[in-house]
């Protein structure tokens, strides 16, 4: 075991440094880009580029301006943003973070008790009728683009029922911390929470989920536990939801990851919800070089967290990848 | 003779099939008597699993249909209701399977494995379980059961692993095991090993024992009374050695002169049945083994052959032939002659 | 004894090891399946060596290594006069038509989505032997021979029943006129009366073709009624080496009286009678095999001597040979003489341990 996180360090670090240096390298190869140019502000005489030039480090070699950019980042955490002058990236990620978890972490409480619970009534009634019902409502959900489903719903809670008591409750667009207001918070969020569980994710995962269980009632192991005299509950729980879980953890870690990551920036775009997705998209547009760092930094590092965790779950799951 | 401890009257099996019915069962008939070991041969195809697993009822094929009746202790297995069957399921009938490197859940300690079939049939907190397990473990030979108890199936060899599965399927002490042939997939030495324990354990409970299987020798070193299915049927049904020393049905001819056997000089060819088994829903007519049966006269492809005893001695088999014309034709090139 | 000329396949200290994998950011090996360590043996054109042995023994992997599925990890091996061990991809294929195998899954061996033509026409292709026209003619006849119809060609293998599959599996594998067929466990998937079909089928063609067969199998008996030596293989050694007759009837080592003796008899009076030896346990794990005779920790014979020193594979009389400290059955042999005449196989005792025919004058 103590290997085996020594390993995962090493690996963590060197995707991370090659990531860094591929978005690096990738934003200065952007045709006719100069950070300098952009800062001057409208019009601006050389004299002022360059003075921003030097004051940023960006006259210097590139791989300079790299170990420079890193050390703003990781070392003395200091990073300035380009664009939006005297701002630093680090404060603003750690106000975006909690944002994009509470969204996340709602969002897939909803998804992984709608998709085992559709998944198990699919598998057990396969080939009937709610099975199929289920099967294509799943379909239609992986179908629809989030922010799609997300702008229909701002329309008719925010507009056009607003003043229904149905959705009389629903706040304008827009976010209050969990610490400041508990009920707030879930009002901002919910409406939120269940446009992204429900768009693509318990569509997926219920189907996924499916069809490993019908795969697994056929395993022998399974037709053991029915010999045993076991409850049909039981050996559905038991043996064949256990095992059918490998898959579908897999996938749900690779997920929660890059939405943890900035995955979620079209809901956070819809709700106007101040995430780092949001953040990540604004940066971009502005060609933010130390934002877009900095947001990708904290994308991959989850990403990368959440492969670790669906190891560890592989493990737990499955005994027999164990290392010996 | 009081009532056999299980008595499958006429079992009917089908499965519907987009081509049609398929009966993979048709008209199985036998008893069996407490402490008795009956083997039930044939190959694949011939009916023999899916007659167990419906004693079992694990058929869960939702395009199953069975007929018949199978009554265990007097009463009607197919009848029960789900709950009544799992009551009987692992504490009275239990099942041992081919495969043991997929019969067991792999996620689970064996242990744990062990244990949950106990608590599902007997009131014992989580260490009694746990020291029965532990005393089974001991009893089927696996060795420092105290150190293997946690550990997961993956962690144990084949032959142990069907240790461990004769250990689960006698955690309940059932009266009637079912062995769905236990020792194929595992090597001679360890086949040795399992039998020898199968054996045991009959001798020491007075379980009955039904194995299933398509070796001849295995049937010879462990049965008591032997049936052989072919193609959904009962062919011949007999005390070993009668079956053994006076096979009466051509395909249990074929099947001994088949076996590349070492307890006899090697002869030049082997005496293979030509052909194949039938599909199940294209049967031939009359006698479903007759455009396989090198014996075969006019009657055999119009009449179906009743399961019948010639001999008096309640050896029953299903072929046309007169038994004085059996015993001349039959190639004893393939077929033992007997005993001494 | 037999000259040099006529053996088609010899093999040489052929070592083959898988790594174990281990270790933190770069995975060393950290140590080895030695799963066939140090095997030398020769088969003989037109002969039949059955090579037998359990699960986990090392026999597929010898199987995979001698049609050069596996690079070797030592020693060599000569095939028809040439040593193609150490051949490129490039120089094998001319070897390769001359040596083809037949696999144990019947199933998973054929590709399901080409028509059974194609899959036996296909090796003639490859190596551009025929035109199509010609390839088509061939694959009809070669369909005859191995006893199925010429019109199955169009058929796909899953309209196929396992018997019928291994019959395409050979008649793939005859296709290019090969001298030597390496059969892995060709019928173990099979039902027994299929396996007499397919066991015969390959006795007819050894006949009809002269070919020269490795025969894998787990299965005793069948691997006595197509051998004419036995080979049989323990942890990636060979243990013993024998002509057949003679080691059915006289085992010499106790590893191999174990494997007999677990061979059930269909006969209810002979299995009652005989002395079954059961042995006690699993095989060793081939990653830290026993030290000494690899055999020892289950041998009922074993000495100190077994535990400390590997018995070297000794010629106990016409071409018998055997590895162990303790050999069986020598009360009518006097050890390593070559010269000794051939016994006749009339004055050959009954095997110790298994009753024979009582009535079985048919012995040729």
């Amino acid at each position: 075991m103590g290997t085996f996180i020594v390993r995962r360090t090493l690996w963590t670090l060197l995707v991370l440094i090659s990531i860094s240096v591929l978005v690096f390298l990738l934003f200065f190869s952007i045709p006719g880009i100069d950070p300098a140019v952009a800062m001057a502000g409208r019009n601006p005489d050389p004299a002022t580029i360059r003075a921003i030039s030097h004051a940023f480090g960006l006259d210097r070699a590139l791989p300079i301006q790299y170990l420079l950019m890193m050390k703003h980042l990781f070392v003395t955490r200091d990073l300035q943003s380009y664009t939006n002058q005297g701002i630093r990236v680090i404060p603003e990620i750690a106000a975006a973070a909690p944002v994009t978890l509470s969204l996340v972490a709602g969002a897939v409480v909803l998804w992984l008790v709608f998709s085992i619970g559709i998944g198990l009534v699919a598998a057990v009634f396969r080939g009937r009728a709610i099975d199929r019902i289920l099967m294509i409502l799943g379909l239609i959900g992986i179908a629809t683009p989030s922010f799609l489903l997300g702008e229909a719903a701002n329309i008719v809670t925010q507009s056009k029922l607003h003043d229904t008591p149905l959705f009389h409750w629903v706040p304008p667009l827009g976010y209050t911390p969990l610490s400041q207001d508990p009920v707030m918070w879930f009002k901002h969020l919910i409406i939120p929470w269940v446009v992204l569980a429900s768009a693509q994710f318990i569509g997926l995962y219920s189907r996924i989920l499916r069809s490993s269980l019908l795969d697994v009632m056929h395993e022998d192991y399974v037709r053991t536990a029915r010999a045993k005299g076991l409850s049909e509950r039981r050996v559905l729980i038991r043996h064949v939801l256990r095992t059918s879980m490998i898959t579908f953890v897999s996938l749900f870690g690779l997920d929660l990851g890059s939405l943890v990551g900035g995955g979620v920036v079209l809901i956070e775009v819809v709700f106007a919800l101040p995430g780092v997705g949001l953040l990540t998209f604004q940066a971009a547009s502005g060609l933010d070089l130390p934002v877009i760092m900095a947001t990708i930094m904290y994308g991959a590092f989850f990403i990368v967290l959440a492969n670790l965790l669906v190891d560890i779950g592989y493990t737990w799951l499955d005994p027999r990848i164990r290392p010996a | 003779m009081s009532e056999p401890l299980l008595e499958v009257t006429d079992l009917r099996v089908s499965f519907r099939t987009e081509e049609g019915l398929a009966p993979a069962v048709d008209g199985v008939s036998f008893t069996l008597d407490r402490g008795e070991v009956l083997g039930i041969v044939g190959e694949s195809g011939s009916g023999k699993s899916v007659t167990m697993l419906s004693v079992m009822r694990l058929i869960v094929d939702p395009n199953a249909v069975f007929g018949g009746k199978i009554l265990f202790k007097g009463r009607n297995l197919l009848e029960m209701s789900r709950g009544q069957i799992q009551r009987i399921r692992g504490a009275k009938i239990a099942m041992i399977f081919q495969d043991p490197m997929t019969s067991l859940n792999p996620v689970y300690r064996v242990g744990w494995q062990i244990t949950e079939q106990i608590q599902a049939h007997a009131e014992l907190t989580k260490r009694q379980a746990r020291e029965r397990a532990l005393e089974l473990l001991a009893g089927v030979g696996i060795p420092n059961p105290r150190a293997r108890i946690d550990d997961y199936p993956h962690q144990f060899s084949g032959g142990m692993r069907q240790r461990v599965m004769v250990a689960m399927a006698l955690s309940c002490s059932p009266e009637l095991l079912i062995a769905d042939e236990p020792t194929t997939a595992l090597d001679v030495t360890i086949q040795a090993q399992i039998l020898k324990l199968i054996k045991e354990l009959r001798s020491e409970s007075g379980s009955s024992v039904v194995l299933i299987t398509h070796d001849m020798g295995v049937v010879a070193d462990i049965a008591d009374r032997v049936v052989v299915m072919y193609a959904g049927r009962i062919v011949e049904q007999g005390d070993k050695r009668d079956l053994f020393y006076d096979p009466q049905h051509p395909y249990t001819w074929g099947l001994l002169g088949s076996i590349a056997r070492l307890d006899r000089p090697k002869g030049e060819r082997l005496a293979s049945i030509p052909g194949m088994p039938p599909s199940l829903i294209n049967r031939p007519p009359g006698c479903h083994f007759q455009p396989r049966c090198v014996h075969r006269v006019e009657r055999c492809s119009v009449e179906d052959p009743a399961l019948t005893d010639k001999l008096g001695n309640g050896h029953v088999d299903a072929c046309h032939l007169d038994a004085s014309v059996k015993r001349r034709d039959r190639v004893l090139g393939s077929a033992p002659t007997g005993s001494s | 004894m037999t000259g040099e000329g006529d053996v088609l396949l010899r093999l040489d200290h052929v070592r083959k090891y898988f790594p174990v994998k281990g270790g933190a950011l770069m995975q060393r090996e950290k140590s080895h399946v030695h799963a066939v360590d140090d095997v030398s043996l020769q088969v003989r054109r037109g002969e039949t060596l059955g090579l037998v042995g359990e699960s986990g023994c090392g026999k597929s992997t010898l199987a995979a290594c001698v049609v050069r599925l596996f690079e070797l990890s030592g020693g060599s091996i000569t095939f028809d006069g040439r040593d193609i061990s150490r051949l490129s991809r490039r120089a094998l294929r001319p070897v390769r038509r001359e040596l083809q195998m037949v696999f144990q899954d019947p199933f998973a061996s054929l590709n399901p989505r080409k028509r059974v033509g194609r899959i036996i026409g296909d090796p003639l292709r490859i190596h551009r032997l025929a035109s199509e026209k010609q390839i088509d003619a061939q694959v009809r006849e070669l369909l005859s021979r191995v006893g199925l119809s010429p019109e199955h060609m169009h058929r796909y293998p899953y309209e196929f029943s396992g018997g019928q599959r291994q019959r395409i599996g050979v008649a793939r594998a005859l296709a290019l006129r090969p001298k030597l067929i390496v059969a892995d466990e060709p019928v173990s998937a099979l039902d027994v009366s299929i396996q007499a079909q397919i066991v015969n089928l390959l006795a007819e063609l050894q006949q009809e073709l002269a070919l020269t067969y490795l025969f894998i199998a787990h299965d005793l008996g069948v691997v006595r009624h197509v051998s004419d030596r036995i080979a049989v293989m323990y942890l990636g050694k060979i243990v013993e080496l024998s002509p057949a007759e003679d080691f059915y009837a006289q085992p010499i080592h106790p590893y191999s009286e174990a494997l007999l003796s677990a061979v059930p008899i269909p006969d209810p009076d002979r299995s009652e009678r005989r002395q079954q030896i059961v042995l006690e346990g699993d095989v060793p794990s081939p990653i830290t095999p026993p030290s000494g005779c690899r055999f020892h920790p289950r041998c009922r014979y074993a000495t100190d001597i077994c535990a400390r020193q590997e018995p070297p594979l000794v010629d106990y009389a016409n071409g018998h040979l055997a590895a162990c400290h303790h050999p069986l059955n020598l009360d009518r042999r006097s050890p390593v003489d070559a010269t000794a005449p051939l016994r006749s196989p009339m004055d050959r005792p009954a095997a110790a341990l298994i009753p024979t025919n009582e009535e079985g004058p048919n012995e040729q």
